[in-house]
């Protein structure tokens, strides 16, 4: 484990390039700077990180009530239309021979969304308190939300492609519904603030309180 | 930008603005704008929930909270969406979200039905529920009172949708093989359907409400006859066989036709609701209504067999009416057993006119007295066979002149018309005659008689016998005449020589004479002078 008091580029006045990582010191008096490689504007962190994530974050949580109140995927056959919300694709799924089908949806659809939510939430609160506790734990949650985020578009894909595929007119087609278009959002949304998020925030409050200790 | 490095001069240093930690990032707009459009999603959802309505049903067969939909006309007007069973068990009831902007299809007298794949005579329907399953039909209704609790009809309505058109009730005391949806008829073309039928509280008698399509319910005047064309109407009657068919569905599965006789055509038409009788036939629907049809009673001596309620009565092949009753009695007190057949006599509705009637004559008298003066003229009820392949037979009036006079009496109740024996009987009769006549022949006494004449005989032929041998005895001496005679003209006879002899002598004076003649016609000088000149 790396210690607490670990250098920190910015408090020794140095900026890190997101991009290329060069470290650099930015230009005496420019309020902005550029990175002296690859052109990349120079933060000492990324700007109103907080606020933006929590943006991202509360319109994620807005989007995220109606792409499970409305149906996602509207099957219509000769039996006549039929539309279906996560959660009923779920209950519709569930069988002694699919639930393994069943599970993946509810897990990829239903928990994802809501456990990248209330985990940035988590996050951008223990920030936002200055909180030491957990800095490991909390980075690795980061991680986590950050890599498992793009998959939660698995469920837009497959019913994009069903919707395209399936349009065997007069006998059945498929159409997506406007539940789709809010959980895209979630999706999206959840991932643009993971993006905002400055997970360096997670150890500032460490140093701070080490160099005002210490 | 002006270098801070290399300020031009003494210049005031502006104040240093710490920099703004809460200052509101442009991007709360994507949280404010996912709430705006959450919302309106919300609205727009709240506001296309149509209201919730209760229908109630027999049975949820092939209903399914949450697919079974209410239809209106093939367009989904709601949706099932839960089916509970009442308190008592009795009874379905279901929960049906319906669209937004349905409130004016929920009304009072708006009726609701689940439609399933049905087949009967008259049509097959709902064939699409095959696949798609069974949905809820309405039909709407007029009333502008809201209604958000329905009972479900068990059965789908006949006439649906506002097919313009008018109902109109039927009464019959059978129904036949009548139904509901059973085709009504007019000139063979099917313009609606019976849309119900009750049978009356007194259970005498049928209500049918018949529904006829315009622009054909114009047709029905007040004057129109409505019959039951069923099937093929076979009647084997004293008229002989008649069959009267509407169309071949109206023989599979039964109908009603209808039809204005030409008199009532001009009426304006029936308004709706208007109750008609319905009648077995179109015969019976077309004879005219009674007018205070005269009961008279006809009593026969003889075997009424064959003879039916509702047999013709005719009088010299007109019919004139028909029998009512036949029935028998006994009189108590001379203990006669008879059959009076009482029938009911109505010209007028039958087709015979009286001609020459004074207006405001008494009626009943006039009639009397025709009925008077027929009989005295020898008019007579006969029964007479109808038809020998049914041996239906019927009652005919005729004149008899060789009928024993009578007369009537008019204080009876009916008044008795007199009857003379069936044809029939008549012949039978007749027939009876000659069979007595016959069994009274002195058969024994003939035969008695030809015996003796049969010896008579006898000694005749042998007397004959005798007499013939004498005849071969004559005619045997005829013969030796004959051959006498023979032989007297025989070619080599001597008598034959000499007469030919004879004749060739004749022939040569005859040749002579000829010679002379023809010099004397040359030389008729001769005679006086003799022959000159010429020398030989």
């Amino acid at each position: 484990m790396v210690s607490p008091s670990a250098p920190i580029a910015m408090l020794r006045g140095l900026q890190t390039c997101d991009t290329c990582g060069l470290l650099s010191r930015p230009a005496p008096g420019a309020s902005e700077g550029r990175c002296p490689r690859c052109d990349e504007v120079l933060e000492f962190r990324k700007p109103d990180s907080i606020q933006r994530t929590w943006a991202f974050l509360i319109a994620a949580a807005v989007c995220y009530i109606p792409a499970n109140l409305l149906p996602v995927l509207t099957t219509a056959t000769a039996a006549g239309a039929e539309s279906d919300t996560i959660m009923q694709g779920v209950v519709l799924l569930w069988s002694p021979t699919g639930w393994p089908l069943s599970l993946i949806v509810l897990v990829a659809s239903i928990m994802i969304p809501s456990a990248k939510i209330l985990a940035l939430a988590y996050l951008l609160i223990s920030v936002r308190r200055g909180s030491v506790e957990n800095n490991r734990q909390r980075i690795r949650m980061y991680r986590i939300i950050e890599f498992i985020g793009r998959w939660s578009m698995v469920d837009v894909f497959v019913d994009t492609f069903t919707a395209a595929l399936i349009q065997l007119q007069p006998l059945m087609s498929v159409e997506p519904g406007p539940g789709l278009f809010f959980f895209a959002a979630v999706v999206v949304l959840t991932m643009l603030a993971v993006e905002s998020f400055d997970p360096r925030l997670i150890w500032d409050a460490t140093n701070l309180s080490e160099v005002a200790h210490g | 930008m002006v270098d801070p490095q290399t300020p031009p001069g003494p210049m005031p240093e502006s104040r240093a603005v710490p920099k703004k930690q809460t200052r509101l990032s442009l991007v709360w707009t994507i949280p404010i704008i996912a709430a705006l459009v959450g919302v309106w999603v919300a609205v727009a959802r709240i506001r296309s929930e149509g209201p919730k309505i209760t229908i109630v049903f027999q049975s949820a067969e092939g209903l399914e909270a949450g697919k079974t939909k209410i239809n209106y006309r093939g367009v989904d007007i709601g949706t099932l969406s839960a089916i509970r069973l009442t308190e008592d068990h009795q009874r379905v009831v279901a929960t049906a979200q319906m669209a937004p902007r349905t409130e004016d299809f929920l009304v009072e007298d708006t009726r609701m039905w689940v439609v399933r794949p049905r087949i009967s005579g008259a049509n097959v329907t709902g064939l699409g529920t095959l696949i798609s399953g069974a949905y809820i039909g309405v039909e709407i209704g007029n009333s502008k009172k809201p209604r958000r609790e329905f009972v479900a009809l068990d059965t789908p309505p006949i006439i649906t949708g506002n097919v313009p058109g008018r109902f109109f009730i039927l009464k019959t005391p059978d129904l036949g093989s009548l139904d509901t949806g059973t085709p009504l008829f007019f000139r063979r073309l099917q313009v609606g359907r019976i849309s119900s039928y009750a049978l009356d509280k007194d259970g005498q008698s049928f209500t049918l409400d018949v529904f006829v399509r315009a622009p054909y319910d114009r047709f029905v005047t007040p004057n129109t006859r409505f019959w039951q064309a069923s099937g093929v109407d076979l009647q084997l009657s004293a008229n002989g066989l008649s069959v009267q068919t509407q169309s071949l569905l109206s023989i599979l599965i039964g109908g009603i036709a209808f039809e204005t006789p030409p008199d009532g055509q001009s009426l304006p038409a029936a308004e709706a609701n208007t109750v008609f009788t319905l009648y077995d036939n179109r015969a019976k629907a077309f004879e005219p209504a009674a007018r205070s049809p005269q009961t008279f009673e006809l009593i026969f001596n003889e075997s009424v067999r064959g003879l039916a309620p509702g047999a013709p009565v005719e009088f010299r092949g007109v019919p004139i009416g028909e029998v009512s009753a036949v029935r028998a009695q006994v009189d108590l007190k001379t203990l006669k057993f008879s059959v009076p057949v009482t029938i009911h006599l109505d010209a007028q509705r039958l087709g015979v006119r009286f001609v020459d009637l004074g207006t405001g004559a008494d009626f009943g008298a006039m009639r009397r007295r025709l009925f008077d003066s027929m009989v005295a003229h020898g008019v007579r009820a006969q029964l007479r066979t109808g038809s020998l392949l049914t041996g239906a037979v019927f009652v005919a009036f005729d004149y008899f002149p060789n009928a024993p006079p009578t007369t009537l009496d008019w204080s009876q109740r009916p008044v008795r018309l007199p009857t003379t024996p069936g044809q029939l009987e008549a012949t039978e009769a007749k027939l009876t005659n000659i069979i007595d006549k016959l069994d009274k022949l002195p058969l024994e006494q003939i035969g008695n008689r030809l015996n003796t004449t049969i010896a008579d005989l006898d000694t005749t032929v042998r007397t004959a016998n005798t007499t013939l041998s004498t005849a071969t005895r004559t005619l045997a001496s005829a013969r030796g005449t004959i051959e006498n005679a023979n032989n007297f003209v025989e070619p080599n006879s001597v008598q034959s020589q000499r007469l030919e002899s004879t004749l060739s002598e004749v022939s040569r004076a005859a040749r002579s004479m000829r010679v002379l003649a023809d010099f004397l016609e040359r030389h008729p000088e001769a005679l006086l002078r003799g022959k000159t000149g010429e020398a030989k």
